[in-house]
């Protein structure tokens, strides 16, 4: 199935190069905009829009619970600056339409990438349930449970995880975890998304250069 | 690294963790004395052993005299006076916090002043267990991964009342037995258990809350951060109700909302929908095979 690429300005779903790019038509049933703004065509078979951590419905509006279209959202997951994962997570609304939904998995999984459907909710499915875990080994290391090394030694051998907490977060950078975790913390006002204290001092220092 | 321990006792020897601990020791070179409240469950594990001792065989990983070397240095009792001579006993019986302390009293009065004690708890505290003897001294919390038989990693706590001396040979055993110590305090899930307990309670409430069903839930865990197992299918493997267990244990203890069982969890366990061990938890399974739930 063809589909349209329109972009302006960065994407971290698909940095240049990629090519998922390459692979786009001029003309297609499916479009997607990337580091730009929505256009509703209902027209087409899907329109999606690359989020980052806002909702699908920021771009849309809701209506009662019972809102959804053509229109769906989406994003490529990475930690921070790492470099982007396999996964999509496309993002639905309650009504949205079947046939939009399983032709943008077509185009995805057809370029290599693995999909997984989530609910139109801020973090969606990783951050959502990844952010509180990475708090917890922070306030762990502050409250001197074990090292930092101890910590991601624990998680790559005890469960098989190829890396440790502290070390993504490393990795992936403490300020862009103070922005997820702050996005969340907005949403869902519960202790475990508050930014961590080593995530607040980063962000701190981020933003004073 | 070495060690002055010689011979070691596992205490609860018949279930699938004292079993695998006593492979760990005796596979190792140390003498070890199996105990359990059964003869029969003990004669089971020794078959499993073997058995598991003869795939190592098979694969090259262990030579046939080692193998009979390691089996020969394993004992079995329903007598807990077999321990008496052990420099080291670990146990690894139901976790339940008056067992672990009725046990280490029993202990106390038999083995020798100057043996360790040591604790395969995931929960619960090491000083409110040692407190059951009058050795607090030399009693520390020593938590092997499930199968202890192949994971190298060892959760290490002191308890309040443990020696520095205590800890530091108890960590050499660990080192001499092969296995990869870290250092923890005495909280509740240590460190492994304290991370993944409310994660996997977090799953099951993005489940519940309709964010994306337990196949994409997986499915996104699994590529995005590159995790073997996804939260849902490592549910459905450890058991539903034994999930229920560790919350019943942690909450109380920490507070942590996200530690408490979630109402969805609560009503599977009530369906009886435990996972695999009844065929039927966030999937459905049908002569092992895994079906999208």
């Amino acid at each position: 199935m063809d589909y349209v690429i329109k972009k302006q300005g960065e994407s971290r779903s698909f940095p240049e190069g990629e090519g998922f790019l390459e692979g786009a038509s001029s003309e297609g049933d499916i479009v997607l905009h990337l580091g730009t703004q929505f256009e509703p065509d209902a027209g087409k078979t899907a329109v999606l829009v690359e989020l980052e951590m806002e909702c699908l419905g920021v771009h849309t509006g809701e209506h009662a619970g019972i809102e959804g279209s053509n229109a769906l959202g989406f994003a490529r997951y990475r930690n921070g600056d790492d470099a982007p994962s396999n996964l999509i997570e496309l993002v639905r609304q309650p009504a949205t339409d079947d046939s939009a939904i399983a032709a943008a998995r077509a185009i995805f999984e057809a370029a290599g990438f693995e999909v997984a459907v989530s609910a139109d909710q801020v973090g969606r499915i990783i951050d959502r349930l990844v952010r509180p875990k990475y708090n917890a080994a922070l306030t762990f290391l502050d409250e001197g449970l074990a090292t930092a090394d101890d910590m991601d030694m624990t998680c790559r051998l005890g469960l098989g995880y190829a890396d440790g907490p502290i070390e993504r977060l490393e990795q992936g950078g403490l300020a862009h975890h103070f922005d997820v975790t702050k996005a969340l913390f907005e949403v869902y006002g519960t202790p475990a998304y508050a930014p961590g204290r080593r995530a607040t001092v980063a962000k701190q220092r981020r933003s004073a250069e | 690294m070495s060690t002055n321990i010689q011979k070691v006792g596992v205490c609860g020897a018949g279930g699938t963790m004292g079993a695998g601990i006593a492979i760990v020791a005796s596979r190792a070179g140390f003498e070890t004395a199996c105990f359990d409240t059964s003869m029969e469950v003990l004669d089971r594990a020794r078959s499993q052993t073997e058995g598991f001792f003869g795939k190592s065989v098979d694969r090259g990983k262990m030579a046939t005299t080692d193998r009979d070397a390691a089996l020969a240095r394993l004992s079995a009792s329903t007598d807990m006076g077999a321990l008496a001579d052990c420099d080291l006993v670990i146990e690894a019986v139901f976790e339940d916090l008056g067992v672990k302390r009725e046990l280490l009293g029993a202990l106390d009065g038999i083995c020798k002043p100057e043996a360790l004690f040591a604790s395969n708890t995931s929960t619960l505290s090491i000083t409110e267990i040692a407190a059951g003897c009058d050795r607090q001294d030399r009693v520390v919390g020593m938590h092997f991964c499930l199968p202890a038989q192949l994971m190298k990693l060892i959760e290490m706590s002191p308890g309040v009342n443990t020696s520095d001396e205590a800890f530091a040979d108890a960590w050499a055993w660990t080192e001499a037995a092969g296995q990869q110590p870290v250092a923890t305090q005495d909280k509740p899930g240590f460190i492994l258990n304290a991370l993944l307990v409310p994660f996997n309670n977090d799953a099951i409430r993005a489940v519940e809350a309709g964010v994306a069903s337990p196949t994409d839930i997986d499915k996104a865990i699994k590529v995005g951060l590159n995790y073997k197992m996804g939260p849902l299918e490592l549910l459905d493997l450890v058991g539903l109700d034994t999930q229920m267990l560790l919350c019943e244990a942690f909450y109380p203890v920490t507070l942590d909302p996200r530690a408490s069982a979630p109402p969805l969890l609560r009503r599977m366990v009530a369906a009886g929908h435990l996972g695999r061990k009844t065929g039927r938890g966030f999937y459905t399974y049908d002569d092992n095979a895994m079906f999208g739930g």
